[in-house]
């Protein structure tokens, strides 16, 4: 009640993910993951896991593949720059969207 | 029991009786001894406190701040350009809700440099959301720290009790020393409506847009514009939570008055002079000088100052003849703070129900400019004849 | 001191949601995300103005899972005292009070207050986050600008005066710690506030955040910049505890290396440099040298 209360009439924020909208929106360019060149992935262990540590927004998980949450990805390309086996690759945006819009023109 | 001792000290046993436990304090003549005395309870061990030595006011109201929004009780004290130091502190105080109770020791402002007492200070942070009470007579500070303490966590809006520099801060006086049990009754530990703590985790008073917005449980949250109507709309109804602090005040103390206003010989009053803090009692002996002469002259001296008990002073101003408003500040390019305010008091509160009583405003004592009795009673009684100007007219100009 | 962390042992904990508003690319999500694995969940802080306000998101939505006052501007520290004062009376001595602000808040309007905590000894960690001018406002110069840079209120002359050394002016207060770190070097980070966390008074970490809308780079070349900040001998990693200067981390390997990059990749990758002629680079490699030859000298 008296946190309800102080909450009506202060600037106060609880916290939770997409302060900034789905800022997967921001992307030109997506990061896509070859398997085969990934180090925890050819090893079968945990290893490396560089993207995960330099990834700003936080949506490279530290996972056997890593994997990349689009909801957020802005595109920002440092888990390619910094990928020590190049496994990273960040591709032109539109190519997903125009994937996209064909598989929906296939349903239709 | 009855002690003899100055201004400063009063207010500083009154933040003692309070148990604040957390002071921060930039010195500034003529609050010094306030602070000083404080930081001596606290090494002497007899208050249980933080205190501590900021570089600067900005900086004291800024540790006030944050120690209030994880939970403490805290205080500071200032003056003059010490308050105008901390202004943007003191317009956050009142956005974020914190319950901080400030002593403005009144002084006057630079430029030029000025020392002695006048109200410039602490007139112009009325606009701030702070509740603002005057004090009149020791007895009255160390009250007015012990109700405001009160007041401001009732409420959660932050306090500043004033009282004139030099002529209340250095200057002794019998009052009444309160016991700590019946402060304590009176004052129980505080228990905010929500403290920081990583137990129960939240970013205060970051950047609130415009509009209102979502928030993580899916809810519509309040937008900066609510939060600051209900700054305003909480400060209105502090009036009657005032009202409920002397009542309480009364029954364990034993003392009280009206919560808004000071009379002094107003019910068959023609002419009520008004003013703020010791200047209200000087007057008295004007008062009674001027009753002996037949005049029919009273005293309103305001206490609360924000939020504005207009009704209050509407209401003893009713069937006036005249009101005089004696000021040791304006709103410079237009008059008197208080004339103004009372003005639209009146209009609010009177007009259209009879003759509404002139209003003269008088401005004296700027930059402790001494406020002579003799003065005093010659331009009150001027005034119960006619009225002097429409225009503020200045007590005690040597042009 | 603590045993050097590897990407494996860092705790996985996030203190931070995704979605933020940063920048694409911001250095300063990749600094704070692994300084709040650091410092843990009994902990509070205080942000002024800054690209961290913004971070950590507007009303009613926090991105942050901990604590967190924001404050005025000049009284980052002044805030960071109040809340320990409050901790002490409620014998809660064992959270962490951290402040995270950026370099205007600190070396410019903030220095004041800071002064006044690290003089009084309040015992916070103080994170200058230095992405070199007053990025969240439009990239502004402030007292951190290298010279030479271009902001937008130095728009064509470029910075005239130096980068003021903040660490120094810390250093100068008999701290227990004081460290620079950058965001390319987040694991160095993590462990110097293991380190520091425990130091009696006010800690000091000066971090250095490539920003790339201030600094004028493709984003995906963040961690390679400001990796080259430090092999060039251009900005030194170290700790001073106790008034003992030792370099660090990457720095010190090339004191053992003796070898730098050439400071004008470092200045050549990034647009706002792009008035520096090569006269002036050429001064800047001279300075680098003289430091550095110091550097040698000591270790010898």
């Amino acid at each position: 009640m008296g946190t309800r209360n102080y909450r009506r009439k202060t600037s106060h924020s609880e916290n939770g993910p997409g302060d900034g909208g789905r800022t997967g929106s921001w992307r030109v360019e997506r990061p896509v993951l070859d398997q085969s060149l990934c180090i925890p992935c050819k090893r079968n262990k945990e290893a490396c896991f560089i993207c995960w540590l330099f990834c700003p927004e936080i949506v490279i998980s530290r996972t056997i593949p890593p994997k990349v949450d689009l909801e957020y990805c802005k595109g920002c390309g440092i888990c390619a720059e910094e990928c020590p086996t190049k496994a990273i690759t960040m591709v032109d945006e539109a190519k997903f969207s125009e994937e996209d819009t064909e598989k929906k023109k296939k349903k239709d | 029991m009855h002690i003899i001792e100055n201004g400063n000290v009063a207010a500083a046993l009154g933040v003692k009786l309070c148990r604040a436990n957390v002071i921060a304090a930039y010195p500034i003549t003529p609050q010094t001894p306030l602070t000083e005395r404080l930081s001596e309870y606290v090494e002497l061990g007899q208050m249980k406190a933080e205190y501590i030595p900021v570089e600067s006011e900005h900086s004291a109201l800024a540790v006030c701040i944050a120690a209030s929004s994880a939970g403490a009780r805290t205080f500071t004290a200032t003056s003059a350009n010490g308050l105008l130091y901390m202004h943007e502190q003191v317009q956050w105080a009142s956005g974020a809700r914190l319950p901080i109770v400030m002593c403005v020791v009144n002084r006057a402002v630079g430029a030029p440099w000025n020392v002695w007492n006048d109200q410039q200070d602490s007139i112009s942070q009325r606009d701030t959301g702070w509740i603002q009470i005057y004090c009149s007579d020791h007895q009255q500070i160390i009250d007015s720290v012990i109700k405001a303490f009160w007041l401001a966590e009732k409420v959660s809006i932050p306090i500043m009790v004033c009282y004139d520099g030099y002529i209340l801060s250095h200057t002794y006086m019998p009052f009444d020393l309160p016991e700590q049990e019946k402060v304590d009754a009176f004052l129980p530990p505080f228990k905010p409506d929500y403290a920081l703590s990583p137990d129960e985790p939240a970013n205060l008073n970051t950047v609130t847009l415009p509009d209102v917005r979502t928030d993580v449980k899916g809810e519509l949250a309040h937008g900066y514009m609510e939060i600051r109507y209900l700054l305003q709309e909480e400060l209105r109804t502090t009036l009657t939570a005032a009202a409920e602090a002397e009542k309480r005040f009364a029954g364990i103390f034993g003392r009280s008055g009206d919560p808004y206003i000071e009379p002094y010989r107003c019910d068959d009053a023609d002419y009520v002079a008004v003013g703020l803090g010791s200047i209200t009692y000087q007057l008295r002996v004007c008062v009674d000088l001027l009753r002996k002469e037949g005049i029919k002259v009273g005293i309103m001296g305001v206490r609360f100052y924000r939020p504005f008990p207009d009704a209050a002073i509407a209401n003893a101003l009713k069937g006036k003849k005249g009101v005089i408003v004696f000021e040791k500040a304006l709103s410079y390019g237009y008059e008197g703070a208080l004339a103004s305010d009372l003005k639209s008091a009146l209009y609010e509160h009177l007009a259209g129900a009879g003759t509404l009583p002139f209003v003269q405003n008088f401005i004296l004592g700027i930059g402790g400019r001494e406020i002579r009795t003799d003065d005093l009673t010659q331009a009150l009684r001027a005034a119960t004849k006619s009225r002097v100007s429409k225009e503020p007219a200045w007590i005690g100009l040597k042009l | 001191m603590q045993a050097k962390t590897n990407i494996l042992s860092l705790p996985t904990q996030e203190f931070v949601h995704p979605g933020t508003r940063a920048c694409t690319g911001c250095g300063l999500a990749i600094a704070y995300r692994v300084g709040l694995k650091a410092l843990g969940k009994d902990t509070m802080l205080v942000v002024p103005p800054s690209c961290l306000t913004v971070l950590q998101g507007l009303f009613p939505v926090a991105s942050t899972k901990l604590p967190c006052l924001n404050v005025t501007f000049a009284s980052t520290a002044a805030a960071a005292t109040g809340i320990l004062a409050t901790l002490k009376t409620q014998g809660k001595e064992h959270i962490t009070v951290a402040a995270w602000a950026g370099d205007g808040g600190t070396s410019d309007i903030g220095l004041q207050a800071l002064s006044g905590a690290a003089e009084r000894g309040d015992n916070f960690i103080y994170f200058c986050y230095d992405n070199e001018g007053y990025m969240n406002t439009g990239v502004q110069r402030s007292g951190t600008t290298p010279i030479g840079a271009i902001t937008a209120n130095t728009p064509f002359k470029g910075k005239l005066q130096q980068k003021k050394d903040v660490p120094a002016i810390m250093a100068a207060h008999n701290l227990s710690y004081v460290a620079t770190c950058s965001a390319a070097y987040p694991l160095d980070l993590y462990d110097k506030i293991k380190n520091c966390v425990n130091l009696p008074g006010t800690k000091y970490i000066h971090i250095h955040i490539p920003c790339p809308p201030g600094w004028g780079y493709d984003p995906r070349y963040g961690i390679k910049i400001g990796r080259l900040a430090v092999e060039t001998g251009y900005y030194d990693l170290y700790e001073i505890i106790n008034g003992e200067f030792k370099l660090t981390a990457a720095s010190e390997k090339l004191v053992e290396k003796r070898k730098l990059v050439p400071v004008i990749e470092y200045f050549r990758a990034q647009s706002r440099f792009r008035i520096l002629t090569d006269m002036q680079i050429a001064d800047i490699q001279n300075q680098i040298d003289k430091k550095w030859a110091g550097y040698y000298k000591k270790d010898e």
